[in-house]
């Protein structure tokens, strides 16, 4: 579904990517780990057009979007909830969600809302309230909201635990498990590693820009090196 | 002066300020807005705000002369606005160095050559037109309110009430929303930032070219009005907090009436120092405007 070859990118003169190759079959659901610092972010948003690559090709269902601009990559399904979130912070929760189906014309939008409201029924009781004035996790829920109103085929996320209790990082690490198991194909960046080896299928190591490590999760839960650089043993 | 409470004259001669000092500061709150729509999606503050302004009543002008009605002069003035409007933005678009305060000096120089260019297209003559509903006027509270205030007065809450609803309730109106507050989030919702600041210059030129043919059956106009009315309009955008078009609205009306008030019972010598004194107040003391936005700290 996506495939990236060869990428490099350059972060205000520094070296940021470089020579990148990875990808994501359809209905997977795959992290790439790193400390900080190592690209992650770069790379997710080079994928959505938010950052201009140097070289190499990513291929979303066979054609290179490297070259396009963030809105018709967004259009053609590929959808990402950034570091720290992005909500429109003085927009309400419903418009935040409303906001999510920018690219769709259909009429089942507010059909759809109603379906995040009984996933995050807190979100219901919230909806006409400033989505800057919510908790951190209430604030996930609604990026994780907003990001499924436009029906994504591709889902990335960047740091989905970052700065949220370990109850809520539960919370919404069994949303996204549920969404992989309707069919939504899912590429996670998470600098906790342990968290993340343990609800994905596959996982790229990135360290300085490049892929040092890559397989299965659970492969590499036990591998020394990881376990040594990443989680801590 | 004391108001006294036994004669009525002097109560009347306070309507009397106060009413024009609204219908001007209506007119203010037009061109603020403008300043606040721009800022709001770009981080540019347009010094050719007041040119538009310019722009609009003299269009008008020249296309009545040319013997065309008034509303197809009016609709027409405000088109010809918004080209002048897109055509700045794609100025922007297209400059080389994209840093703020470079893109906020292109903008002064498209206003000098704006004003250059009317003054070759049109003239150096003052010019007025006729008000839009005739000279009329009647007594209101023992003063003249003259139709054209009236007029003023309407369209402008009409065009504060539309916008409120267009940011409010359409889709695009809430994409140039979202785009001001995370222009990336935005992005990644699939919203053509390109886009969006096309319509926001052409909507902010819109609106200017509209508080300018309002203006000019009551102050006439010319090629260099625009200078004055831009700083007016700016004012008015700081004292609101600059981000927030309906803040530019009060802060349009609070300058207008300080104006008249100035100009009334001190001197109207005094008047044109009133937007200097208290943009400088408003800087000084409360640099997020008199609704304390903190977005005003645009990083």
């Amino acid at each position: 579904m996506l495939k990236i070859e060869n990428l490099s990118c350059n972060y205000r003169q520094i070296i940021a990517l470089s020579d990148v190759s990875l990808h994501i079959n359809r209905g997977e659901i795959v992290s790439l780990i790193g400390a900080n610092g190592a690209g992650k972010t770069t790379l997710l948003r080079a994928i959505s057009g938010l950052q201009n690559t140097k070289k190499g090709k990513i291929y979303f269902e066979g054609s290179d979007i490297a070259k396009l601009e963030s809105h018709d990559i967004a259009k053609l399904g590929i959808v990402q909830i950034p570091e720290g979130r992005g909500l429109f912070s003085i927009l309400s929760v419903e418009e935040n969600l409303r906001l999510g189906a920018y690219i769709r014309s259909d009429k089942d939008v507010q059909n759809d809302i109603e379906k995040i409201y009984i996933q995050f029924p807190i979100l219901k009781e919230k909806r006409k309230e400033y989505a800057g004035t919510l908790s951190g996790g209430q604030q996930q829920m609604v990026a994780v909201g907003r990001a499924l109103m436009s029906r994504p085929k591709l889902l990335l996320l960047d740091e989905p635990s970052m700065g949220l209790a370990p109850i809520v990082v539960e919370e919404i690490f069994r949303a996204i498990k549920e969404l992989r198991d309707k069919g939504t194909t899912i590429f996670i960046v998470e600098q906790n590693a342990f968290l993340a080896l343990s609800i994905t299928d596959r996982a790229y190591v990135l360290e300085n820009g490049k892929i040092v490590m890559s397989g299965n999760s659970n492969e590499l839960l036990r591998d020394e090196r990881v376990k040594e650089a990443y989680l801590g043993a | 002066m004391v108001i006294g409470l036994s004669s009525n004259k002097p109560m009347n001669e306070l309507f009397g300020f106060l009413l024009s000092g609204i219908t001007v500061g209506f007119i203010y709150a037009l061109v603020g807005i403008g300043f606040t729509v721009i800022y709001n999606s770009s981080g540019i503050i347009n010094f050719s705000q007041g040119e538009f302004v310019m722009a609009g009543g003299m269009s008008t002008v020249f296309l009545l002369k040319a013997g065309l009605p008034l509303g197809v002069s009016f609709i027409l003035a405000i088109m010809i606005t918004s080209i002048i409007g897109i055509v700045l933005y794609k100025l922007i678009s297209y400059s080389k160095d994209s840093s703020q305060i470079s893109l906020i000096i292109l903008t002064l120089g498209f206003a000098i050559f704006l004003r250059g260019l009317a003054e070759v297209v049109f003239d150096k003559e003052l010019h007025t037109m006729p008000s839009f509903v005739g000279d009329g006027s009647f007594d209101m509270l023992g003063t003249v309110l003259t139709y054209q205030s009236i007029v003023i007065m309407v369209v402008s809450i009409v065009i504060v009430v539309l916008l409120y609803f267009f940011f409010k309730k359409t889709k695009t109106g809430q994409a140039m929303k979202a785009a001001s507050i995370n222009v990336d989030a935005a992005r990644l919702m699939g919203i053509n930032i390109k886009k969006v600041l096309m319509i926001n210059f052409a909507l902010s030129a819109a609106i200017a070219a509209i508080g300018g043919v309002l203006l000019t059956p009551i102050t006439s106009t010319n090629y260099e009005v625009g200078i004055m009315l831009g700083l007016k309009g700016f004012a008015a955008a700081i004292i609101g907090g600059l981000s927030n078009p309906f803040g530019a609205v009060v802060g349009g009306l609070v300058l207008g009436v300080l104006e008249s008030l100035i100009a009334g019972y001190v001197s109207s010598e005094y008047k044109d120092a009133v937007a200097f004194v208290v943009l400088l107040a408003i800087l000084f003391f409360m640099p997020g405007g008199i609704f304390g936005n903190t977005k005003a700290q645009r990083v």
